[in-house]
């Protein structure tokens, strides 16, 4: 595999009021790569997401799409390369799924005139891949949490972005949908495309991730392979709690006990 | 009915509502003199009642009808919430201070400009007030009270300037102007008006992507590439603008801006940029047909004082935005 950078961010510091959310990260993430962020509640990931997607400014550091400072992009043309799910994501109005999603062309469309042929393929493919054909002439608003985040994902995909920032998007979903979403950002970093997902689900996380970026109040404490991230030890220290871990077909693992004496 | 379809229906009812504005009145003017007699006869009454008093009455309905609309379906969009509205937010109470302010102490050194530029002042301030009150990512309530707040302020005002006022006449004159009327306006009050209304609607032109994007939350929307900080200032400044004119032209009339949008919002599929152009003339069409109202009450009722048209559409309005919210509230209540 290739590996030419797609997103370098170094140093980063996030503080909001007087928190410190996010302290001296630096991530990397190459193309063709899946990245998988986990970390217990309150670790910093949702808010290093936002700022490596550009929606918010780090208190310090640098992020390079590419060889190009994030910030030197014009927003219109980097919304274009970057896609970001909100975690939790909110529909303001009831508006139609296929509406909906036909959002996520916004920043390629022309400032006047309707879709073009090739905005309406990507809202199709979209729909397909995000599983979204049953529902797509249903209204966003009457859908229940896991149908929208589909709907939601299906919106970031549309905009066919190369770098997709995904916060915690199977969190709501069944099993049969966890591996389904898991599987499309899979096929979706691929070629120059790359993606940086958080998760919760360690099993998911380690069958599905390239590399895993564990972190804890706000600092990254292990990077890199999945075996090594997700040590026993390691997991012990952040999670605070004890783990079985195995791999039939599959990697596992389930969490066993909380430990009383850590963190 | 797609959208293209209510659009054209829409200019189509704006069109003909003009037409009978134009031939209602004391006396009934035959469409076909409304259009020959101006030029073939300028001087006969008729044509100088045409040209003085129901073309401007007309033009200026359409105008602040198309403001109205206009700046409701932006708010709402802007706002995510089908609640807002420019009177929530107090450009509408804020401009009639500034106007009845400028009314009170100017009178006598009278400049033309004077009364709507310090409306569009004073819709600037409080707009500028209830967003820093409130704040950006203001829920219904916090919207709510703020408005509320800045409106009992404006009102406050105003009854400081009744209070002072120096006699019954005077008091008289600044209540009538703040319950909103389009009668005895020139077309001089149009081109003054004008200006800033354009100003207004061109600053809104092409914000609907930007709104649409913000169906999604206003973080969404900024990974989406829209510049959310700069769109909420250009929309509240074009509100008081347009707002502001509007109010300083023919006093406050009420939930236009509120109802219209809510109207029209399925037609435009719920889409917020759908439902500028939508609104626009929906707000035409719903003060042409009340100022027709108010018309023929005069009409045929004989009230010793003619009713203003601000109180009609409040009047209509009221109810009707009731009834919308009872069969919506599952979309909004919960």
């Amino acid at each position: 595999m290739s590996l030419s950078p797609c997103l370098t961010a170094t140093a980063i510091d996030i503080k909001k009021s007087d928190k410190h959310l996010v302290k001296n990260v630096s991530i990397d993430v190459a193309q063709g790569e899946l990245i998988g962020l986990i970390g217990p509640n309150g670790a910093g990931k949702s808010t290093l997401l936002a700022a490596l997607a550009g929606v918010d400014d780090p208190s310090a550091g640098t992020i390079y799409l590419g060889d190009e400072a994030i910030k030197d992009i014009p927003i219109k043309e980097r919304a274009t390369r970057i896609g970001w799910l909100e975690q939790l994501g909110t529909v303001h109005w009831p508006v139609s799924v296929e509406r909906l999603i036909m959002l996520g062309r916004i920043p390629h469309l022309p400032s006047w005139g309707k879709p073009r042929q090739e905005d309406i393929d990507a809202v199709e493919h979209a729909i397909t891949v995000a599983d979204c054909q049953s529902i797509r002439h249903q209204i966003v608003t009457t859908l229940s949490g896991g149908e929208r985040s589909r709907v939601l994902l299906a919106r970031a995909l549309a905009a066919e972005p190369t770098l997709l920032f995904a916060d915690e998007p199977v969190s709501a979903l069944d099993l049969g949908h966890q591996l389904q979403t898991m599987q499309l950002l899979r096929d979706f970093a691929c070629g120059n495309r790359a993606a940086v997902v958080v998760l919760h689900d360690l099993s998911l996380a380690a069958r599905y991730c390239d590399r895993l970026y564990l972190m804890n109040n706000g600092e990254i404490t292990a990077h890199g392979e999945i075996a090594a991230v997700l040590s026993h030890e390691n997991l012990e220290k952040v999670y605070g709690v004890s783990v079985i871990s195995g791999c039939e077909q599959v990697p596992w693992i389930v969490p066993l006990e909380r430990l009383t004496d850590e963190r | 009915m797609t959208y293209q379809r209510c659009l054209l229906l829409l200019a189509a009812l704006v069109f003909v509502l003009s037409l009978i504005s134009l031939c209602l009145g004391q006396t009934w003017i035959d469409l076909r003199q409304v259009f020959t007699l101006p030029f073939t006869d300028p001087d006969a009454t008729t044509a100088v009642i045409i040209r003085e008093i129901r073309l401007p009455r007309t033009l200026i309905a359409v105008v602040v009808g198309m403001s109205l609309g206009l700046s409701g379906a932006a708010m709402q969009g802007l706002l995510q919430n089908p609640l807002a509205s420019p009177g929530l937010v107090g450009s509408a109470s804020g401009a009639a201070l500034g106007a009845v302010t400028a009314l009170y102490f100017f009178s006598g050194v009278w400049h033309p400009q004077t009364v709507p530029l310090a409306g569009m002042v004073g819709a600037l301030i409080t707009t500028a007030l209830v967003y820093l009150m409130a704040g950006r990512d203001a829920t219904v309530s916090t919207l709510i009270l703020a408005g509320v707040a800045i409106n009992a302020l404006a009102a406050a005002g105003l009854s400081l300037l009744l209070n002072l006022a120096p006699s019954p006449f005077a008091v008289r004159e600044l209540v009538l102007w703040t319950l909103g009327d389009l009668s005895d306006r020139s077309l001089d009050d149009l081109w003054l008006m004008l200006p800033c209304t354009l100003a207004g609607w061109a600053l809104l032109l092409g914000t609907g992507r930007s709104l649409d994007a913000l169906t999604l939350g206003e973080r969404t929307a900024t990974s989406m590439g829209i510049n959310t900080y700069w769109i909420s200032w250009r929309i509240f400044i074009a509100v008081s603008l347009c707002v502001g004119a509007a109010v300083a032209t023919t006093g406050m009339i009420g939930f236009i801006g509120l109802v219209i949008p809510h109207l029209l919002r399925p037609a435009a599929k719920q889409q917020p940029g759908k439902l500028l152009p939508l609104s626009a003339l929906g707000g035409a069409a719903m003060l042409l047909s009340a100022d027709i109202g108010v018309r023929l009450i005069d009409l045929y009722t004989h009230l010793p004082v003619p009713l203003k048209v601000g109180v009609l559409t409040a009047l209509v309005g009221a109810p009707f935005f009731l009834a919308l919210i009872l069969k919506s509230r599952h979309n909004y209540l919960r």
